[in-house]
């Protein structure tokens, strides 16, 4: 790598020729403060449109400040880092973004997790001299995503994240100087746009303009009424990622603190959505195979490749986007609903409680999880399968609030017999986990064999875009992987145009899957928080007795006592669904 | 009817009205009737002759003899000598200031070279319908040189030796900005025109796009051929209907003659342009905004480096030139570099088109040799201010550039002179003011439109401009302190210094330079409460002079809010609390009882 | 239309459109009164089109032959609609505020009998093709 002379605050340094003042700096152990700027490394995603002036710096010879994220190192350079002219136009700048932000952090959702906050504090700024109009925009509630846009910034991070990671285009910015704000087209409510709730958009926003609706309240109220029988289910992603709420490092697992933290909360009954997940194997598994059987028996009826359909953001996602694909993905519902129609309609009936009775929450790393069990077809008669999806903010938000001492908690187990699951399942919360999962279950039925070693570690990492072949004893099977909404793009418009021979392809909304889920914690663009999540998860994996989905015993159970066989009529009309073309729903009002 | 042999035409512009050229006029008849001539010579006024300096003028046609600062008693030596006798009167020719001699034909007169049209030379004078006519003008001689005759690199080198800067505000040496773009190598590259004027009251783009279209497209073709780029694209706001329509009929004609297309000239260097149409926002005449735009992005800078000729439109390197410096271009080619850097300062070459606009008798367009002061602009291409009212300022640069004083007034205008000034050369606009200006509303007045045309990226330009203007609403609404005007010098400061756009920038400058230049206004409105322009509404205060006043309710009957009262044959008083100064009462009073103060 | 293929193609066309031009412009028997109107955007606001059209009628009515075309800016934008007069052999004349009754008075006295009328605007700028 070529290198360049340059001078940080009097520090001579060596940087690599291209690079920014601001990578410089850091490099060497400078801070400078930035706000707009959001990186995803490894994830092809930048957003530096140089807008926020917060990363200004002095450059010698140059006649105005630089913003250090987006100048690049040249040979020679004298820079300034905490000038008194850098520190004036800094706080100049932030005094100046406050002035235009409503002072309510008493109340704000974002409060003591706001990077803006954050800033002032670190700025040591106690007033604001700048008194004047502030933007106002009108409050948008969609069943998942809250945009308070009197509170943007106008960072352009949700909208970068929703074109350039996501390509899913809802958002971008409108309108002109002081009112320009970051909305969808003609300012309409995101439900009116092709948002896919995947909510990238609320993981990025440094700020409290988006954010998830809050479920918490109606949880404590249905926890507080005898009436209700209380089922929670926790997603495998979760586990991972809720110890750092309480102080502990990425990647810590803390699944028997959190059953604990359930338990003490007043769930009835802590289950696990990992036991749906394995039982998402049993039917996608089955789904595969049997179309994989059809194809390869000269069947030209069978569309391949599958797809799986886990994810709700990567649901809304083809829904809109691909609705001359719509009979390609797998029918098997996501684990959360598998779980809500296996809690109300099989453990509601063993324990002898009615539907309408039994509330089952969710635990979930995802946003659009909120908007997935809204969704008409997952109700019966006006109930829905799964009440209330939480993500995993909102439980530690509940843990909180229920004054409970997480970290000295002890480490309990789920309940029987939905908490019960395999090393399968937790990978589901990873990217390419489910694909994994279910090529660990459909190797052994296809080939009748068993497998020596279950790691199919050609299916993991955190590439954009990934394939691999899996030999079934003879038969190749081609597993195509994808994660972040953009490069499920890039697959699906190579399937379309029969560029790409998969039997199998797993796409996950968020980056990373669901680690790098919106409703985890805020990462703040560092995403090495999200990469030490997902070993977790492999390490979880190992760490289980049984690692095949087909062998859960309660899984089998269920089969026996309840539905049949995979694919049968019963889960047929218990577990899985069919797809709508949402590409009309756009509309100008 | 008379069939004239001689004619004389009387300056009747302002400042020679004032000067008694009407009694010039009138003497001139008396003596040509003295001398039974009236049929044979005419004597005409005209509109002013921009030498206001020297007059009144008179100038006698057919021969052109030019008689400056002529007096009413002079006509009768005027008829005696040069229209009886033939014989010039000497005493009465311009002197040359240089070598002292008399000149008689204006055509040879330094003050002719005040104004000196290149980039404007076929405006008024072809029909820009008509390619022919451009054709018989020299046009595309200097295309048909470049293609036949020249290498892109010894285009380049006669651009970069003319000494021609960017005429679009910056002033970016136009052959250098040629030279990167040439040397960026790309499987296609592109050549952009930047017709998105848009500082108020500049029209310098839109008339040389609506009188002289084929220049620019001539220009085009040459900058393509000199960087490599085979397509053009010119970026035209749509609320220019005539140009668009004329460059269309333009393109057309171009087309039709083989000017544009393929093998151009036989040369094999293929050629051909675009338009793309702008929504006429201000910021799309910035040129990475301007690419966005045409890329059907939003219209929003981006920062620079990478600039436009590494990577442009569609990633690819791309030159961005403005209508007034493309318009340059063929003549520069025709009659060589050294033609052109001879004309200017040192280091500021050509011409300078500007809008010349405000209180000033010749509101026109005016294209002038870089290095004339404001003050030969002002006075004598202008004829001065309207009414004899007193200079105060002029602005040039639009909402970027400053407000410049009687102190300024000497200074040659070139690009650095006026930065160096507090101002910039912008596109052109140049708006002069008189006594009745208020500076602090003329700063308000730019912010206003600044924070309407921020595309709102930047914080410093989408709030802090907000800001600015806040503080100015304050200021002229008497609501001012001494520590707003420390705030409002302070965060200008800082958004120059922070803004990330050449608009965002440059945009305080009008609140720093009439900081600068107008300081005790600034104080005036905020210590005394007044505006001595009498601007600001909310710092007047209608008052009835008891000693005029006759009490004839005139004013109380028709105040709109019974904000005066008063008993009949009583002097009345106006509540000043209840006032929204209208003006109503005073249109009443027959007794110019009612004042403002 | 023929294309111009090389610089003598060019040079051929110019040089016949010179002459065609020139032969108006020299006062010779055949030369007409050629009659210019400044149609930029602002002179049209200011009625510029109304004049080129009353020119157009109105000579033809009175049996005046001239040649009467569109321009671009003139650059008295306080003395729009401008036109230019070029009578053969004369000078060529800007007159400002022109409207359909100066205009009258223009063919009437001026293309008519070379009687000069009032609002004529003294050209204050040299072009770069007198150079």
């Amino acid at each position: 790598m070529e290198f360049v002379n340059i001078i940080i605050d009097d520090k001579k340094i060596q940087a690599p020729k291209g690079s920014t003042i601001l990578k410089a700096a850091r490099s060497a152990g400078i801070g400078i403060p930035t706000l707009c700027y959001y990186e995803l490394n490894g994830q092809n995603l930048e957003n530096r449109p140089g807008g926020c002036r917060v990363c200004v710096v002095e450059v010698a010879g140059r006649k105005n400040l630089a913003p250090a994220c987006a100048t690049e190192v040249m040979e020679g350079m004298e820079i300034k880092t905490h000038s008194l002219r850098v520190v004036n136009a800094r706080r100049t700048v932030v005094e100046l973004l406050l002035s235009d932000h409503p002072a309510s952090c008493l109340i704000c959702s974002k409060s003591g997790n706001c990077e803006l906050q954050s800033l002032a504090q670190k700025l040591g700024i106690r007033d604001i001299p700048f008194k004047g109009e502030q933007s106002i925009y009108k409050k948008d509630d969609s069943p998942a995503i809250i945009r308070e846009m009197n509170k943007c910034i106008m960072c352009r991070r949700c909208e970068t994240v929703c074109n350039k990671l996501q390509t899913v285009g809802a958002l971008s910015a409108v309108n002109r100087g002081f009112m320009a704000v970051v909305a969808p087209a003609f300012e309409q409510d995101l439900v009116h746009s092709p948002c896919t709730m995947c909510g990238q958009c609320v993981q990025a926003c440094p700020v409290g303009a988006l954010s998830e609706v809050n479920q918490t309240r109606q949880v404590i109220h249905a926890i507080n009424n005898p009436a209700k029988t209380v089922v929670v289910q926790t997603a495998p992603a979760v586990r991972v990622a809720l110890g750092e709420e309480f102080g502990e490092e990425p990647g810590t697992i803390v699944t028997g603190k959190m059953a604990a933290a359930l338990r003490r909360i007043g769930f009835d009954y802590v289950f696990d959505t990992d036991f749906a997940a394995d039982l998402t194997i049993m039917e996608e598994g089955t789904e595969l195979l049997g179309r994989i059987s059809k194809f390869m028996a000269g069947d030209k009826s069978v569309r391949l490749p599958i797809l799986t359909s886990c994810c709700p953001g990567w649901v809304n996602f083809f829904e809109t986007n691909y609705p001359d694909m719509l009979d390609v993905p797998s029918t098997a519902k996501s684990p959360q609903q598998m779980f809500g129609a296996v809690a109300k309609n099989y453990w509601a009936e063993k324990i002898g409680v009615k539907r309408e009775d039994m509330v089952v929450v969710s635990i979930m790393p995802c946003v659009a999880k909120k908007f997935e069990c809204q969704r008409e077809e997952f109700k019966e008669n006006g109930n829905p399968d799964v009440d209330y999806s939480l993500t995993t903010r909102e439980l530690a938000e509940l843990i909180k609030q229920f004054n409970i001492d997480f970290n000295s908690l002890p480490e309990e187990d789920f309940d029987k017999p939905l908490g019960e699951s395999t090393g399968a399942a937790v990978i589901f919360g990873a990217t390419g986990g489910v694909i994994e999962a279910a090529t660990r279950t459909a190797y052994e039925v296809f080939t009748g064999k068993t497998l020596d070693k279950v790691d199919f570690t050609a299916l993991r990492g955190l590439e954009g875009v990934r394939s691999a072949e899996v030999d079934f004893n003879g038969t190749t099977i081609r597993i195509g992987i994808a994660h972040g909404l953009g490069n499920a793009r890039k697959l699906l418009d190579m399937v379309r145009n029969g560029e790409a021979d998969f039997h199998a392809i797993e796409v996950m909304a968020c980056p990373g899957g669901c680690v790098g889920g919106a409703g985890q914690p805020f990462h703040h663009g560092n995403f090495s928080k999200v990469e030490k999540r997902f070993e977790a998860i492999y390490r979880e994996d190992a760490g289980k007795p049984i690692r095949k989905s087909h062998e859960n015993p309660y899984i089998k159970q269920l089969y026996d006592e309840f539905l049949g066989k995979p694919c049968g009529e019963k889960s047929h009309h218990l577990l899985h669904t069919h797809y709508f073309d949402k590409s009309k729903q756009i509309e100008v009002e | 009817m008379a069939k004239y042999k001689m004619h004389l035409l009387v300056c009747g512009g302002t400042g020679c009205t004032a000067s008694q050229s009407h009694n010039i006029v009138e003497n001139l008849h008396a003596e040509l009737k003295a001398q039974n001539l009236q049929d044979d010579v005419q004597v005409i006024l005209t509109g002013c002759f921009g030498f206001c300096e020297k007059g009144p003028i008179v100038k006698v046609m057919p021969d052109n003899t030019f008689y400056t600062e002529v007096k009413p008693e002079d006509a009768k030596e005027i008829i005696a000598e040069h229209i009886i006798k033939g014989r010039k009167v000497t005493r009465l020719l311009y002197t040359d200031p240089e070598n002292k001699e008399h000149i008689s034909d204006s055509k040879h007169m330094g003050f002719y070279k005040k104004q000196l049209r290149i980039a404007l030379r076929n405006c008024g004078f072809i029909d820009p319908e008509n390619i022919d006519e451009y054709v018989a003008n020299d046009g595309y001689a200097a295309v048909a040189k470049v293609l036949t005759e020249m290498t892109a690199e010894q285009v380049i080198e006669e651009v970069k030796l003319s000494g021609l800067r960017g005429r679009g505000g910056g002033g970016f040496p136009t052959g250098i900005k040629w030279e990167i773009a040439s040397k960026n190598h790309a499987d296609q590259k592109y050549v952009v025109c930047n017709a998105d004027e848009g500082d108020p009251g500049a029209f310098m783009d839109r008339s040389i796009l609506e009188g002289d279209p084929h220049s620019v497209i001539e220009a085009m073709t040459i900058n393509g051929f000199a960087i490599g780029a085979t397509k053009g694209l010119i970026y035209i706001r749509a609320e220019y209907p005539l140009a668009i329509h004329r460059l269309q009929i333009a393109i057309g004609q171009a087309r039709e003659y083989g000017l544009l297309g393929k093998n151009i000239f036989g040369s094999g260097f293929d050629f051909d342009i675009e338009l793309r149409y702008g929504a006429g926002a201000f910021v799309c005449g910035e040129e990475t905004a301007l690419i966005h735009s045409m890329e059907g992005l939003r219209g929003e800078p981006t920062f620079k480096p990478p600039f436009p000729a590494q990577s442009g439109y569609l990633g690819k390197p791309t030159n961005v030139n403005n209508v007034e410096t493309y318009a340059n271009i063929p003549i520069i080619i025709l009659k060589g570099a050294n033609w052109f850097n001879k004309i200017g300062t040192e280091k500021s070459k050509g011409t300078k088109v500007f809008a010349l606009a405000g209180q000033i008798n010749n509101v026109g367009l005016i294209e002038v040799p870089m290095g004339i002061t404001l003050r030969e602009v002002i006075y004598e291409i202008g004829g001065g201010i309207k009414n004899g009212r007193k200079f105060k300022a002029v602005q040039t640069g639009g909402p970027s550039g400053g407000c410049l004083t009687e102190k300024h007034l000497d200074t040659p205008i070139d690009y650095d002179n006026l930065i160096a000034a507090g101002s910039m050369m912008g596109s052109g606009g140049m708006v002069v003011m008189d006594d009745t200006s208020c500076m602090v509303s003329i700063a308000k007045f730019y912010l206003e439109f600044t924070v309407e045309e921020s595309c709102g990226k930047c914080t410093p330009c989408r709030v802090g401009n907000k800001r600015l203007q806040e503080i100015l609403e304050k200021i002229t609404k008497g609501n001012g302190t001494m520590d707003d005007l420390d705030a409002l010098r302070n965060l200008a400061a800082v958004i120059k210094d922070t803004a990330l756009c050449g608009l965002g920038q440059t945009s305080p400058n009008p609140v720093l330079s009439t900081l600068d230049n107008f300081w005790e206004e600034y104080v005036e409105h905020v210590k005394d409460k007044k505006c001595s322009a009498g601007v600001c509404k909310s710092l007047m205060r209608y008052v009835i002079d008891p000693e005029h006043c006759v009490g004839c309710t005139a004013c109380a009957r028709n105040c709109p809010v019974n904000a005066i009262s008063g008993e009949k044959k009583m002097p009345h008083i106006i509540n000043t609390e209840l006032c929204i100064k209208c003006g109503a009462c005073i249109e009443r009073c027959k007794f110019n009882a009612i004042s403002i103060k | 239309m023929t294309q111009i293929k090389s610089l003598a193609d060019l040079k051929a066309l110019k040089g016949s459109i010179q002459e065609k031009m020139d032969t108006r412009a020299k006062g010779n028997r055949e030369g007409l009164v050629q009659v210019k109107v400044a149609m930029a955007t602002c002179g049209i606001a200011a009625g510029a089109k109304q004049v080129f059209d009353y020119f157009l009628t109105e000579c033809e009515k009175r049996h005046i032959d001239i040649v009467l075309t569109q321009t671009g800016c003139m650059g008295y934008c306080h003395a729009e609609p401008t036109i230019e007069v070029t009578v053969p052999g004369k000078e060529p004349i800007v007159f400002g505020y022109v409207d359909t009754k100066k205009a009258d008075e223009i063919i009437e006295k001026y293309i008519k009998n070379g009687e000069l009328v009032e609002g004529i605007i003294p050209v204050n700028y040299e072009s770069v093709k007198e150079h």
